[in-house]
C-alpha cells in the first residue's frame, strides 16, 4: 500500500487518504487524486488491453480526452464500464477493474490477435470473414464481438436516479481555465446572470497543473481566488463536475452535472447526475486545448503519454509514471515538462526534440534533431530507441515518456451547427472557423492563443464584448493579472519516418498509421471514407488526440496539405453521457404520466385488470368470484347489460367546449355531417375527416343551447381533436366567434346502459327533471340535477345498442356518483362493466372505432357515405370525392359469422374467396375487430370487404397463413344485434 | 342554474382522498389544494371590449395581460391564452361561481366550469426556485407576483403561477395526471441540496 | 430551438407541435370548378426550401395559439413570429 511514487506537493488533501481497489488489489490515494493519479503513484503503468489487438495500455493524458485507461467502476447494478480513470474522482471503497482482458490484466489470451495483426488491418471484416456465408452469423461475428469491444454491463437495473434540469443565464462560460475564469469574473462583476461550468472537479485547468505564476501568486491560487469570489456572487453559478456536450439551436446549450459520482453510495432520492439544458443568451467557449502525440513505432505502451500530462501528474497530483522519465517533443513545451519533472525529482534521461535548432529549456540532456523510433517493455515502457540526427542509434532505459507534438483547439462545440474548423499554418492546427453557433465566442487556447496571458486578456476582451452587446456597464477598466507569456516555438511532425513496427494513431480503436495507409492504397481517401474504414476517431473519445495525425498522415499521401484534406464533422456529445441521464426521472413506471379515472381506486378494490388506454388506465372487466376466465367474466357482463342494467367509466372521452355565435357554423366545418339544425337539447352523431377525405375521428355532439355544443371525441383523439379545432378556428376562418376549451377531465362520465338503465337514472336524477321516454327521447340531452342538487349532465346516447344514458357529474363527486348508482340499483342487479364488454357490444351492434377508423379509411368504406354532406363546406369533404376513393368495388364494412358456428377467428387476418388460393393478389381484404358474440352465442367479427355491401350472404375465407387460420364465414350486416336499433329507443 | 343546493355526495380530491394532501420535505411544503372554483372566461369575437368590462365589474379585477395573474378579495383571474382567462374563487360559497358568471356575461363571454378540469399544489419553501429548476423550462427566478405561465412540466400540460417571488408558486396540471405530477413535484423537491 | 412567441417571449420548441407549411392557411375554395385539383395541390404539394420557411406551429403545451414562424431550414435562425390568426387575416381569411 505505499504510493512508491508519489512527490511531494500536488492539490491533494493528504490528511485525507482513501482506500481503493484495482482488479482486487488495495491501494491508498488522497483527496483530490483521480484514480488513473492514485493507480500511477502506485506504480500500476498498466491499466488496460486495447479494443483489437488486446495490447497492453496505461494512462495516456490526465483528462476527458482520454483513449486508453478505460475501466469498470463499482460492482453489481452499479456497475459501470467504459469509464476514463483519468476523470475519475477518487473515493473511499473505490472498486475498479480493468476490462477487455482475459482471465487476468497481465495474462490475456486474446493478445494473440496482436501477432496477426496482418490480417486485422483496417477493413479486415469485409475481406476475411466472406466466406462461406453462413458461418459470419453463426460464427465469425459472436467470435469478434467477444473479443473485441470494451466493458461488460452487469444487466440489472441502474438502481441510481438522474434529473433533468432547466437553466437561463445571460453568459454560459464553457471551462474554467484562465480565459473561463477571466470572463466569467468580469461578467459576474458587471452584474449578468452568469453561469460557469467546469467537467473537473477543480477549477482552474492548466493553472492546476502548472508551476505559473498568476498575479503575483500561484496560478492555482489564483484560479482558486476567483473561483472563490465567483461562488460569493448571487448571479453567477459555479458548476464544476459539469460537461457541455453540446451547442444546440438558439443559445441551448446541454449539460452534465456528475453530482454523485465521486460518492461511493449516492444518497437515495438525489440524483446522480443531472441533465441541464441550458438556455443562455450568449455563451463563451473556454475548452482550451489538447495536446497531439507524435506516432512512432510502438508508442502505445504502458508508460507513454502525452508530456503535459505527465506535467499535470507531477505537479497536480504529485506523482510520475516511473522515476526515469524521457520526453520527446517538438516544441518548446514538452522542455517544461522536463524541467518541471526534474524541479519536483524525477530524473530526466533526455529530451529528444525534432527540431535541429531546439534551444536548451531544461537541466536535462537535450538531444535536438533526433526521432524516438522504438520502444521496448510488453508491459509496461523500459527503453526507447533514439535516432540521432546523424543516424545514430541509442537506446536510453526509462519508466515513461512524456510526448509531445503540438496542441490541437478544442474547437468541437464551434462545429455543432455545421461549423467547419479553418486551418492556423502559424500553430498548425484548426482553429475555430467563422460559422461558429449564433450567439458563442471563444477565448483563449481553443482559439489557438496558447500562452496564460493570451487567456487571460482574450477571456476578458470577449467577455467585455458581450456585456456591451447585452447592454451591461462595464466594470470599469479591467487589470489583467501579469502571468507567463512564452512564445509557442514548434516544427510539426505528425510520425517519424524510421523504425519498425506499427505507430498508433487511434489508441481507442487500434488504428496505426499503416492502416491509414492501406485505406489510402485502396482509395478511401475522402476523410468521411476513412474514418468509417478504419474506424479511425470513432470511439468513445472522438479521435482527440488522433484525428489530426491521421489527417496529417492522409494529407502527406495524397499531396494535399491538412485543411484539404478536410476535417471530420464534430458532434454532440462532447465526452460520453450516461443514458440514465437521458432517461432522467422517466422511467420504469414513470416513463409517461399515468390518468385515471374518476371510479379507478373502486376498480382497484375490486379487482378489476386495467388496460392502457393512452396514458389512461381503464378497467376491462370486473371479475367476479369463481370466474376463472376473462371471457366469462365479459360474456356475463353483456349479456347482464343486454338483460338488466350496467355502468361504465367512460370519462375518459374526450370533451370539448364549444361556444359563441358562430359554433352551430363552426361545427359544420369540422364535422362532415350537418349541425346547423341540430335542435337544442339533442346529441348528433359526428364524423370528422382529415382534409385528404380520411375518417379520423367520430364522436358526438350535444346542443346544450343556442351558442353551446359540448361535443365528445374518442379517448385517444382528445389533444389532436382540439388542436385541429383550433387550427381551423385560428388560421381557417379566424373571424368566426367560437370559443373552445377542454373539459375532458372537468366531468365524471359514466354510461348507463341496459333496458332498466332509465330505472336506475330515476333513482339518482332529481325529482323535477322528467327523463321519461316521452320527454327525454333517444339523443335527447340536458343539463339537470342529481342527489339533491347536484349539477349534472345527461345524454341518451348509447355504444352498447341498448337503451342507454351518459350521465356525467363534476370530477370530484364522479368516485361517490359511482358508488351511488352502485348502491341505488342493487335490486335492480346493476354491475359495473369494462372495456372489453364494451366492445363486445359495439361489435354486436357493427360500431367502428379506432380499428375501423384506421388512418386509411373513408366514409364510403364505412357504409357512412350519406352522412357526409355535400350542401356544405366541411374540411375533407372535397377530397372524400376524389377518383379511386370512391370506387364501387372499394372496400366496405361488412359482418362476418363462421359458417360452422364453432369455429372462431380474430381480427388482423385477411380475406380471400371460397377455393382461392392465399397469396397476395388473392386478398378480398381484412378483418378489423373480432370478438365471441354471446348475444349471439358465436363468433364475429366486422370486416373491410371489397365491394363488400354488394356480397351479402357470399361465402369468402378469413385466412392467416402466420396463424394458420383458414375459416368459412358469411358476409353478414355490421348490424349483428337488433338491427332495427328498436331497444335503444324503448 | 343556481342557488343553494343540499345533495349528499362526497367530494374527493384529485389525488383520490377526503381531504388534501400535504407535504413537508427538504424544507419545501407541498400543499395539494381542491377548494378552488374554476372557470374559463374566453371574450366572445367582436365583443372583447364589452365582454372585457362586464367581467372586470363581475370580478372586481383588471383581467391580465399575456403571461398574468390578478387576484381581488374574491376572485383571481390567470391568462391563459388569448382572451382567454381561467378565473378561480374559494369553493365555499362560490361552487357556482362558474353559472353566476356565465349568466352574468351571457352573449359577451364564454364560460365553461373547470373547477374539476384542473389539480392544484402550492409549493412553499426558500428552494422553490430549484425544485422548479428541475421541472420546466420557463425561467422560474425572472416570474414575479402577477404572472402566470402556461408550460411543459414534466410531460404534463400545466400553469404554474407566482404567488411570492423566490417562494411560494402554484402549479396546476390535468386532474387526471394528479399521482403524476405529484410525484413529479415531491421527487423534485426531495432531489435539491 | 426557442420560438418568440408574440405573446409570451421565448419559448423552448419542445413546447409546440409542429405542423407545415403555413400555405395551409390558403385552403382553397370548396365551391371553385376545380375544387378538387386545388385541394389536391393544397393537401399534398409542398415545396421544401433549403431557406427561410413559413411554417406553422402550434403552442400545445402553452396557450394553444397557432403560430407562424419564419425560419431558415438550413440555420435553423427564426427571422419572424406572428399568431396565425393575424396572419390568416391578413391573407383574407374571415368566417
Amino acid at each position: 500500500m505505499t504510493q512508491k511514487l508519489r512527490l511531494d506537493g500536488g492539490r491533494l488533501d493528504r490528511t485525507k487518504a482513501l482506500n481503493f481497489t484495482f482488479d482486487g488489489q488495495a491501494f491508498q490515494g488522497y483527496e483530490g487524486d483521480t484514480l488513473a493519479s492514485a493507480l500511477m503513484a502506485n506504480g500500476v503503468r498498466l491499466i488496460g488491453r486495447s479494443f483489437k489487438y488486446h495490447r497492453p495500455r496505461g494512462v495516456f493524458t490526465s483528462g476527458s480526452e482520454e483513449p486508453n485507461a478505460l475501466v469498470e467502476l463499482r460492482s453489481d447494478a452499479r456497475q459501470e464500464p467504459n469509464t476514463r480513470a483519468t476523470v475519475a474522482e477518487l473515493f473511499d471503497g473505490l472498486d475498479a477493474r480493468s476490462q477487455n482482458r482475459g482471465p487476468s490484466l497481465r495474462w490475456d489470451p486474446l493478445a494473440i490477435n496482436d501477432l496477426f495483426s496482418n490480417f486485422l488491418t483496417a477493413g479486415f471484416y469485409y475481406k476475411t470473414f466472406m466466406w462461406p456465408k453462413s458461418f459470419w452469423e453463426k460464427l465469425y461475428e459472436p467470435a469478434i464481438r467477444r473479443a473485441a469491444g470494451l466493458g461488460s454491463l452487469s444487466m440489472q437495473d441502474d438502481p441510481d436516479e438522474y434529473d433533468k434540469g432547466f437553466l437561463h443565464c445571460d453568459l454560459l462560460v464553457i471551462g474554467a481555465g484562465p480565459a473561463g475564469l477571466m470572463a466569467a469574473q468580469i461578467a459576474g462583476r458587471a452584474g449578468a446572470r452568469v453561469i460557469v461550468a467546469d467537467e473537473d472537479f477543480l477549477m482552474g485547468g492548466r493553472l492546476n497543473a502548472e508551476r505559473q505564476e498568476v498575479g503575483g501568486m500561484a496560478g492555482h491560487d489564483w484560479a482558486a481566488s476567483v473561483v472563490s469570489e465567483l461562488h460569493s456572487m448571487d448571479n453567477v453559478r459555479v458548476m464544476p463536475r459539469t460537461s457541455i456536450i453540446g451547442a444546440y439551436d438558439h443559445g441551448t446549450y446541454g449539460a452534465v452535472e456528475r453530482v454523485q459520482d465521486h460518492i461511493h453510495t449516492p444518497v437515495s432520492g438525489k440524483p446522480r447526475q443531472i441533465l441541464w439544458r441550458i438556455y443562455s443568451k450568449r455563451a463563451v467557449l473556454c475548452a482550451g486545448a489538447t495536446e497531439r502525440p507524435i506516432a512512432f513505432p510502438n508508442n502505445d505502451r504502458p508508460g507513454i503519454s502525452l508530456a503535459a500530462s505527465l506535467r499535470a501528474y507531477a505537479n497536480r497530483w504529485a506523482t510520475a509514471p516511473a522515476s526515469r522519465v524521457a520526453v520527446f517533443t517538438n516544441n518548446d513545451d514538452g522542455h517544461r515538462t522536463a524541467a518541471d519533472l526534474m524541479a519536483r525529482g524525477v530524473d530526466v534521461a533526455a529530451v529528444v526534440d525534432v527540431r535541429q535548432k531546439a534551444a536548451k529549456l531544461s537541466d536535462a540532456r537535450l538531444i535536438a534533431g533526433a526521432q524516438v523510433i522504438g520502444t521496448k517493455g510488453r508491459q509496461g515502457l523500459k527503453s526507447i530507441r533514439v535516432r540521432h540526427s546523424d543516424g545514430r542509434l541509442e537506446t536510453i532505459s526509462c519508466g515513461a515518456l512524456g510526448v509531445s507534438g503540438g496542441w490541437n483547439p478544442n474547437v468541437h462545440m464551434t462545429c455543432h451547427q455545421n461549423g467547419r474548423p479553418v486551418w492556423d499554418e502559424d500553430i498548425a492546427a484548426f482553429v475555430p472557423g467563422a460559422d461558429l453557433p449564433p450567439g458563442m465566442s471563444v477565448a483563449g487556447a481553443a482559439k489557438g492563443l496558447f500562452t496564460t496571458t493570451d487567456a487571460l486578456r482574450n477571456g476578458a476582451e470577449e467577455a467585455s464584448a458581450i456585456l456591451s452587446d447585452l447592454g451591461f456597464a462595464s466594470g470599469g477598466a479591467t487589470e489583467l493579472p501579469q502571468a507567463d507569456d512564452a512564445a509557442y516555438e514548434h516544427e510539426p511532425i505528425y510520425h517519424v519516418t524510421h523504425g519498425k513496427g506499427r505507430a498508433w494513431l487511434d489508441l481507442q480503436n487500434d488504428v496505426t498509421v499503416k492502416d491509414v495507409k492501406l485505406a489510402h492504397q485502396e482509395n478511401f481517401r475522402s476523410v468521411e471514407h476513412l474514418k468509417r474504414y478504419t474506424t479511425l476517431g470513432m470511439a468513445t473519445d472522438q479521435g482527440k488526440t488522433s484525428n489530426v495525425g491521421a489527417l496529417a498522415v492522409m494529407a502527406e499521401l495524397t499531396g494535399k496539405s491538412i485543411p484539404e484534406t478536410g476535417t471530420t464533422v464534430f458532434r454532440p456529445p462532447y465526452t460520453p453521457v450516461t443514458v440514465g441521464a437521458f432517461g432522467g426521472r422517466s422511467v420504469g413506471a414513470h416513463y409517461r404520466p399515468i390518468r385515471k379515472t374518476p371510479s379507478h381506486k373502486w376498480a382497484e378494490e375490486n379487482g378489476a385488470p386495467l388496460v392502457r388506454a393512452g396514458n389512461w388506465l381503464r378497467a376491462r372487466w370486473f371479475p367476479k368470484s369463481g370466474e376463472t376466465h376473462w371471457r366469462e367474466s365479459v360474456d356475463r357482463e353483456v349479456m347482464h347489460v343486454r338483460s338488466k342494467v350496467g355502468i361504465c367509466d367512460v370519462s375518459t372521452l374526450g370533451k370539448i367546449d364549444v361556444q359563441g355565435a358562430d359554433a352551430a357554423a363552426f361545427l359544420n366545418k369540422v364535422y362532415a355531417n350537418g349541425f346547423a339544425k341540430l335542435a337544442v337539447g339533442k346529441v348528433r352523431y359526428g364524423l370528422m375527416l382529415r382534409e385528404e377525405g380520411i375518417l379520423y375521428d367520430d364522436g358526438t355532439a350535444a346542443r346544450l343551447g343556442e351558442d353551446h355544443f359540448v361535443i365528445t371525441t374518442t379517448t385517444a383523439n382528445a389533444a389532436l381533436v382540439l388542436r385541429n379545432m383550433e387550427f381551423a378556428r385560428q388560421c381557417l376562418w379566424p373571424d368566426m366567434d367560437v370559443q373552445l376549451i377542454s373539459t375532458t377531465e372537468a366531468w365524471a362520465q359514466f354510461a348507463v346502459a341496459g333496458p332498466k338503465s332509465r330505472e336506475l337514472l330515476q333513482r339518482v336524477v332529481d325529482e323535477k327533471f322528467d327523463i321519461t321516454n316521452e320527454t327525454f327521447p333517444f339523443m335527447a340531452c340536458g343539463e339537470l340535477s342529481v342527489c339533491d342538487g347536484l349539477r349534472a349532465r345527461l345524454f341518451r346516447i348509447s355504444f352498447s345498442g341498448e337503451l342507454a344514458y351518459e350521465i356525467a357529474v363534476p370530477a370530484r363527486y364522479g368516485a361517490a356518483m359511482w358508488r351511488r348508482m352502485l348502491e341505488l340499483g342493487k335490486d335492480l342487479d346493476v354491475i359495473p362493466y369494462g372495456v372489453e364488454a364494451l366492445d363486445v357490444m359495439r361489435i354486436e351492434k357493427g360500431h367502428p372505432t379506432g380499428r375501423e377508423l384506421d388512418g386509411t379509411t373513408t366514409a364510403l368504406n364505412m357504409g357512412m357515405e350519406r352522412m357526409v354532406s355535400r350542401k356544405k363546406d366541411s374540411i375533407g369533404s372535397v377530397l372524400d370525392q376524389r377518383e379511386g376513393m370512391i370506387r364501387t368495388d372499394g372496400l366496405r364494412l361488412v359482418g362476418l359469422k363462421p359458417v360452422n358456428t364453432s369455429e372462431t377467428f380474430t381480427a388482423g387476418t385477411n380475406l380471400v374467396n371460397d377455393g382461392a388460393e392465399i397469396v397476395i393478389n388473392n386478398d378480398q381484404g381484412r378483418v378489423t375487430s373480432a370478438c365471441f358474440s354471446p348475444s349471439l352465442g358465436h363468433c364475429i367479427g366486422l370486416a373491410l370487404l371489397k365491394n363488400g355491401d354488394a356480397r351479402m350472404g357470399e361465402v369468402v375465407r378469413v385466412v392467416s397463413p402466420a396463424q394458420n387460420t383458414d375459416v368459412k364465414v358469411e358476409v353478414t350486416t355490421t348490424h349483428f344485434f337488433d338491427p332495427d336499433g328498436g331497444r335503444l329507443r324503448a | 342554474m343556481g342557488g343553494v343546493f343540499v345533495h349528499d355526495l362526497h367530494t374527493i380530491t384529485p389525488l383520490g382522498a377526503l381531504v388534501p394532501r400535504v407535504d413537508q420535505l427538504n424544507g419545501i411544503i407541498i400543499r395539494e389544494v381542491s377548494d378552488r372554483a374554476l372557470a374559463s372566461l374566453a371574450l366572445r369575437w367582436g365583443k372583447e371590449a364589452e365582454g372585457r368590462n362586464a367581467a372586470e365589474r363581475f370580478l372586481g379585477l383588471e383581467l391580465p395581460a399575456p403571461g398574468g395573474h390578478a387576484a381581488s378579495d374574491s376572485f383571481s383571474a390567470s391568462w391563459i391564452g388569448p382572451n382567454q382567462w381561467l378565473i378561480g374563487a374559494d369553493i365555499t360559497g362560490h361552487e357556482l361561481m362558474p353559472y353566476r358568471l356565465r349568466d352574468a356575461l351571457a352573449g359577451r363571454a364564454s364560460v365553461t366550469e373547470q373547477t374539476d378540469g384542473w389539480c392544484r399544489f402550492d409549493l412553499e419553501g426558500t428552494f422553490c426556485l430549484q425544485v422548479f429548476e428541475r421541472l420546466c423550462r420557463i425561467d422560474i427566478a425572472r416570474m414575479a407576483v402577477g404572472s402566470a405561465e402556461r408550460t411543459l412540466l414534466d410531460h404534463l400540460n400545466c400553469l404554474v403561477i407566482c404567488l411570492e417571488q423566490g417562494r411560494r408558486y402554484a402549479v396546476m396540471g390535468p386532474r387526471s395526471t394528479a399521482e403524476a405530477l405529484h410525484y413529479a413535484l415531491l421527487t423534485a423537491a426531495g432531489s435539491v441540496n | 430551438m426557442l420560438i418568440n412567441h408574440p405573446l409570451l417571449g421565448p419559448r423552448d420548441a419542445q413546447e409546440f407541435i409542429y405542423l407545415g407549411d403555413a400555405r395551409l392557411i390558403d385552403r382553397p375554395d370548396w365551391q371553385a370548378a376545380d375544387a378538387q385539383e386545388q385541394f389536391f395541390e393544397y393537401t399534398y404539394l409542398r415545396d421544401n426550401p433549403a431557406g427561410e420557411h413559413k411554417e406553422l406551429w402550434f403552442h400545445e403545451y402553452g396557450d394553444r395559439s397557432w403560430l407562424v414562424v419564419t425560419r431558415n431550414t438550413v440555420t435553423h435562425e427564426i427571422t419572424h413570429v406572428e399568431l396565425a390568426s393575424e396572419a390568416a387575416r391578413a391573407r383574407g381569411r374571415s368566417k
